[in-house]
């Protein structure tokens, strides 16, 4: 049974149509990359998954158990406000507020599972630093250790590594696959679509309203080129 | 400085209008890291000249000020903070409806003739306020600690990362509702002590300070709630010292000597 899928998914912005009667179901276990031109509707299509933005048309419909607010979610890279007080510790925290009742005050486990997303991040040494005093790659490693603790199931991340240089880029790259190793179902948005290609199983291009591809990442470049969207994908 | 404390001692309505002082100055400056955090400054200002025109109506109406005022502002805030941004631009939003509010509130004062009123709005008194409303604001301080106390977490969620917050099944517009009643009504309160021309600084003043030198959210948080505490009881002082000094204005100085000085502070350190 699939873990997400997707019925008939239609959504818009004021009347213009950016994803157009998608279907597509996804695997407990798979890893998904979103690619496709700017615009194309990766991100919009992720706030719908996420409940963000309501659906025009269609539904999805969670399986394997999954709950809706158990998500983790890593966002694009948004201007966020410079001088926020956070520490680390209290951004990767704040990851486990959906498992609380109304009264949210976390207690051992919590801070158990936050400490071993640290560590597996490698980021434990940052915990009292400030959120705005790190590097790009420091601050993605921050907010991806805070989707991991929304989550052990499902991770979804919206250009993780879009604003990092290539060696905290594969950085990022191989902490999401070792997550992928250990059971994590992910879905990504890239705009790297070699990296995509060496570590997803699955490539959605979007492209068009709809799937330009959806399947193995192993046949997507022989079809993308046949296809003539090769090129499109970045 | 041992006859002043004598005197609060003695005299009941001293240490009424310290202990009232007191648990505002801390829920304006906690709820003050939230709004600057999220750029709202304004809406303290704002919302205070909303609340001058409801308690002048209701001074001139003849009914008792906060249950008039209360449920005005608070409706105010959810208004603003929720709209705001949507249709018109934010801070003119702002700019329209407390002018408006602020003109009324003249007006009708004028009209009636009470200029005594005007004044203690516009300025602020610990001492014009009555022991009933202070009786409620002792109730109401507390209620706005123990919410956000509760809800600490989730506030910090949603105001680090709004998407993210939601995307984990917050409700992020209940809680952002939730704040703008508070706001409301530690607005409402505050201008009692602080006059609606400077309820806006106890509420911006110490989490502008505290983020000079903290970096954490908690941190900030408390140290905001301390830095009004210790200008409030500056300012409670020096207006005992000095007959006839406005406490609010003082309050407000006092602030103002704190940021600077921590500003320097983190010149310095850097
Ligand atoms: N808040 C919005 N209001 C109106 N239109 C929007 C909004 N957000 C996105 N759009 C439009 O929807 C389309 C899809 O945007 P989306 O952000 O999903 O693209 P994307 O594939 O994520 O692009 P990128 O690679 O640049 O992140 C674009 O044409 C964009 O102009
Ligand atoms: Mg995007």
């Amino acid at each position: 049974m699939a873990i997400i899928e997707l019925k008939n998914v239609t959504m818009s912005y004021e009347g213009s149509r950016v994803i157009n009667e998608l279907s597509i179901s996804i695997n407990k276990g798979d890893y998904v990359c979103v690619v496709g031109e700017n615009g194309s509707g990766k991100t919009t299509l992720i706030k719908g998954l996420l409940g963000l933005k309501a659906l025009d048309g269609g539904e999805i419909i969670f399986g394997e158990g999954l709950r809706k607010n158990e998500i983790g979610y890593l966002p694009q890279q948004s201007e966020m406000q410079r001088d926020f007080p956070a520490s680390v510790k209290e951004v990767v925290r704040s990851g486990r507020i959906n498992r609380k009742g109304i009264l949210a005050f976390f207690g051992a486990k919590d801070r158990k599972i936050c400490d071993n997303a640290m560590k597996k991040l490698e980021i434990d040494h940052l915990a009292h630093k400030c959120y705005h005093e790190l590097s790009g790659g420091q601050q993605q490693k921050v907010l991806l250790a805070r989707a991991i603790c929304a989550s052990e199931h499902l991770l979804i991340l919206d250009e993780p590594a879009s604003s990092l240089d290539v060696g905290a880029a594969d950085e990022m790259y191989e902490v999401i696959n070792k997550l992928h190793d250990e059971g994590m179902t992910i879905i990504m948005i890239s705009h790297d679509i070699e990296k995509a290609l060496t570590w997803a199983d699955y490539v959605l291009h979007l492209g068009n309203q709809k799937a330009l591809y959806y399947g193995r990442s192993k046949d997507y470049k022989a079809r993308a080129i046949e296809g003539g969207f090769w090129e499109r994908g970045k | 400085m041992s006859e002043i404390i004598n005197a609060i001692f003695t005299y009941g309505f001293l240490s009424r209008a310290l202990i009232v002082g007191l648990l505002i100055s801390v829920c304006a400056a906690v709820l003050g890291v939230i709004l600057v955090l999220k750029r709202y400054s304004m809406i303290g200002d704002g919302l205070s000249h909303i609340s001058f025109g409801a308690l002048a109506f209701a001074s001139v109406m003849g009914f008792a000020p906060l249950s008039v005022a209360l449920p005005v502002v608070a409706a105010a805030a959810v208004l603003l903070l929720r709209l705001g941004g949507k249709k018109i631009k934010g801070d003119s939003l702002i700019a329209i409806i407390s002018g408006s509010a602020l003109a009324i509130g003249i007006m009708l004062i004028s009209y009636s003739g009470t200029s005594a009123d005007m004044n203690s709005y516009l300025i602020g008194s610990l001492y014009a306020i009555s022991k009933n409303d202070m009786a409620m604001a002792i109730v109401l301080c507390m209620c706005v600690m123990i919410v956000f106390t509760l809800l600490y977490n989730r506030i910090f969620c949603i105001t680090f990362d709004e998407d993210f917050a939601s995307a984990t099944g917050i409700k992020v517009n209940l809680y952002n509702t939730i704040v703008a009643v508070l706001i409301a009504v530690t607005v409402v309160l505050g201008m009692r002590l602080m006059g609606a021309l400077l309820i806006s600084s106890l509420i911006v003043f110490p989490a502008l300070s505290a983020m000079r030198v903290f970096k954490s959210f908690m941190a900030v948080t408390i140290s905001a709630a301390c830095i009004s505490v210790i200008s409030f009881l500056a300012g409670f002082f020096l207006t005992l010292l000095w007959d006839g000094m406005p406490t609010g204005a003082c309050i407000t100085l006092v602030n103002l000597i704190i940021f600077i000085g921590l500003s320097i502070a983190e010149k310095v350190r850097k």
